[in-house]
This record gives C-alpha cells, sequence and structure tokens, in this order.
C-alpha cells in the first residue's frame, strides 16, 4: 500500500534529533513492549511480514503521532484482536480507555508469474505495479532502473506472506540506484542500495 | 475519526501507553502460562544481548585477521556465528559493508526499523524517527553532515535501505593509530553509529 510508513525521499522534515550512543530504550514499558512482539512472532501467533503490515495499517494521523513502540504494540495488538487471541473490549476493558487500533487490511497477492531470474550486472526496471497490501517495494523506486550487484537467499514473499496467501518463496535482488535517477536534480549524490523482491522486477533494455 | 477509534464500551478517553502495554500481556499472560518469563528472557536480550558490542567483536576480529575478513565480506551469517554470534531465522543474509577511503556506507529502514538489532543492539530513536527514514536516502551527505560526519566530496556515499530480511552491518576503517593492538583492545573504539553508517572512527 502507497501508505504513511513509506517515508523514504519525502520532504519537509528536519533535522535527525540525533544524540551521540543514543538508547534504544527510555522506559520500561518500551522495553514490554518490544517484548510482547516478539514473544507473539515467537509463539506463532502471527509473522514479521504480518506484524510491519499491520504497523502500515495504522490511522495516518495515528502513525504520526505514535512514537515508535506505541507503533509497534498498536500492531500487535490489531493482530491479537484480528486473529481472534482477545477482543477489543477486553483489552478496552483492562486499559480502562480507548484502544486504537489499526484499520483492516486490503487484499494481498501471490507471486508475480512473469516473474525472472537475474544475474549479478543485470539491469533492471521495478514494476509499476501498485498494490494495495502489504508490499516492500518502498515508492521511490517505482518504475525506476538499477543494476543488480548481489543477490539474497529466498525468502517468505511479504505481499503475500502478511496475508496468509500460499506463494512460493523469492530472492531479494540488491539493485543499486543512482539517486540522480530516482530525484533528478532534487537530491544529494549518491548510490542508494535497495533490497528488491524478484516480483517486483523486470529486466530492463 | 476512522472506524478503528470508535469506542466499544463507552470510553471517552485513549488509555495511556502504560495501560495499553499492560492490557495486552494481561490478556497473554491468561492465556500463555509461559508468557511472563518468555517476556522477562526477551527483555533481559533486548537490554543486555543484543549489543553493539557484538558487532565491534566482528569488526576488531576483521581488522586483525585477514582470512576471517575475507570470510566475513562472503558470508556474514556464518563469519559471525564463529565468533558465537547468531542472528534471528529470518535474517537469512547478513551483508557487511566494507568502507575504504573513498567509499562510505550508510545504513536505513526507510519502510520502518529494520536493522542487524543481534548484532548492531536494538536501533536507537534517531534511526526509527521519519526525519532519518526520510530524508537519509535522498539527502545522505546532508543528513551526515547534521550529524556530524562531515566528508570529503572525493568519497562515494552508498546506502542500503533494509527492505528485505537481509541485514546490513557497516565495516568501518581502523583508524591509523590504532594498527597493531591487540584484538581485546579495538573492540572498545567500535560504536554502534560507526555500525549503521552515521560516524566514521
Amino acid at each position: 500500500m502507497d501508505g504513511i510508513h513509506d517515508l523514504g525521499g519525502k520532504q519537509g522534515f528536519g533535522t535527525v534529533r540525533y544524540t551521540h550512543d543514543a538508547s534504544a530504550f527510555h522506559t520500561t514499558w518500551e522495553v514490554r513492549a518490544n517484548s510482547l512482539y516478539a514473544f507473539a512472532v515467537r509463539s506463532g501467533l502471527f509473522n514479521m511480514d504480518e506484524y510491519r503490515h499491520a504497523i502500515e495499517r495504522m490511522e495516518p494521523r495515528h502513525y504520526l503521532a505514535a512514537s515508535y513502540y506505541e507503533r509497534s504494540l498498536t500492531g500487535m495488538a490489531t493482530l491479537c484482536v484480528e486473529k481472534g487471541v482477545v477482543t477489543r473490549e477486553e483489552l478496552e476493558c483492562r486499559a480502562g480507555g480507548i484502544f486504537p487500533l489499526a484499520t483492516p487490511a486490503a487484499a494481498g497477492r501471490t507471486n508475480v508469474a512473469t516473474r525472472e531470474r537475474f544475474e549479478i550486472g543485470d539491469r533492471v526496471r521495478v514494476r509499476t505495479d501498485y498494490v494495495a497490501g502489504h508490499v516492500r517495494m518502498p515508492g521511490y523506486i517505482r518504475g525506476k532502473t538499477g543494476v543488480v550487484i548481489n543477490q539474497s537467499p529466498t525468502y517468505p514473499f511479504p505481499d503475500a506472506h502478511a496475508h496468509g496467501i500460499e506463494a512460493q518463496e523469492e530472492p531479494t535482488y540488491d539493485v543499486r540506484f543512482r539517486a540522480e535517477e530516482l530525484w533528478p536534480n532534487s537530491c544529494d549524490s549518491a548510490l542508494v542500495h535497495v533490497g528488491v523482491f524478484q516480483s517486483y522486477l523486470q529486466r530492463a533494455e | 475519526m476512522s472506524q478503528s477509534d470508535q469506542p466499544i464500551r463507552g470510553f471517552k478517553q485513549t488509555a495511556m501507553i502504560e495501560a495499553r502495554v499492560n492490557a495486552v500481556q494481561a490478556a497473554l499472560r491468561e492465556r500463555a502460562p509461559n508468557a511472563e518469563v518468555a517476556l522477562q528472557e526477551l527483555d533481559h536480550s533486548a537490554q543486555e544481548q543484543w549489543v553493539p558490542r557484538n558487532g565491534a567483536r566482528v569488526v576488531a576480529r576483521a581488522w586483525t585477521d585477514p582470512a576471517f575478513r575475507q570470510r566475513l565480506l562472503a558470508d556474514g551469517r556464518s563469519a559471525v556465528l564463529e565468533l558465537g554470534l547468531t542472528m534471528p531465522k529470518h535474517h537469512r543474509h547478513l551483508v557487511v559493508l566494507e568502507n575504504t577511503p573513498t567509499i562510505h556506507n550508510v545504513i536505513c529502514c526507510s519502510l520502518c526499523s529494520c536493522t542487524a538489532f543481534t548484532l548492531i543492539g536494538l536501533p536507537p530513536d534517531w534511526y526509527k524517527d521519519f526525519e532519518y527514514r526520510a530524508r537519509v536516502v535522498r539527502e545522505s551527505r546532508t543528513v551526515l553532515k547534521e550529524m556530524g560526519l562531515d566528508l570529503s566530496p572525493a568519497v562515494e556515499i552508498r546506502v542500503w535501505d533494509t527492505t528485505a530480511d537481509t541485514r546490513y552491518m557497516v565495516l568501518p576503517m581502523q583508524p591509523q593509530e590504532t594498527v597493531g593492538w591487540p584484538e581485546e583492545k579495538l573492540v572498545n573504539i567500535v560504536t554502534r553509529d560507526s555500525l549503521i553508517g552515521v560516524a566514521r572512527l
């Protein structure tokens, strides 16, 4: 989905709030929120793609206003409710207030039937697909051309895996793009590498 | 107000975040008697076991053992296992990115927060913040400069967006004055931020 989470290249954000050796956690509830999602994944309640997609499905105002671990908790709780582990009513009674959850998922999809294998050095173009459900193609590479520089082992196909749809595992390709081709006349010069699933790619002439 | 924000039992206020965390964990504990023990183990791992010192050990070994360095660059996941360091099952591939005098690598996750967290540690706030996620892919040199790393124009920047379950870690350049130091001492100079690539040593 072209969701609020797809931030790469978005403009208007200010200086990174960087402090040297900033800590990962600030309070105990953040540690526990992180452990809750990890416990649910380990217990087989849901997989990482379902979890990522549940966060992406948060209402955009909530997504932008929530801290990282609030987003994590919201995604995790949404899946627990959707999978029937707990009702929203129970969560709200226990919490003593409204428990905002993510919005429902759209349809997922299986692998692209015409996907090809690529070799290191091949020029590839990212398909101009618009996917309603989960997808791991950042919008800034859609339709763009780059060069394959590495190939991964196969992974579950996220567009299917986040939706409980049968699919074959696929490799990802590390594709090298020139920032100047992604954002002509509007970026710093750099090489930008993205791990791109096979189904998202076609051969470039 | 979206449908998902509609209160069910007449509550008018959103519950405090701590109360929501407690609600979820109470519900899980009731259904899974082993949950609390498992959660405490995860709390411990996140704070004590998955720490940047793991990545620092890998770097120090790579600096002092050329054969290990080659294995690390060829197959990161197998190489770190030689040091007893593991990665989650779903992180099936570790790509180690070697900085040179003319190449600087920096990692990010524009879509969420993906990191080689068992090696680098759970990511800091700024890595997960919108500013870094939005800007580092597009304005890498500017962002790095704002973060205190002012690279010469002669240095090529390579950004790595962690959009799949392959994980990345930067292999920083060894400071000249530390050549010849023992591995145990080198471990102490490798920072998390240099493993992410927003700092050089």
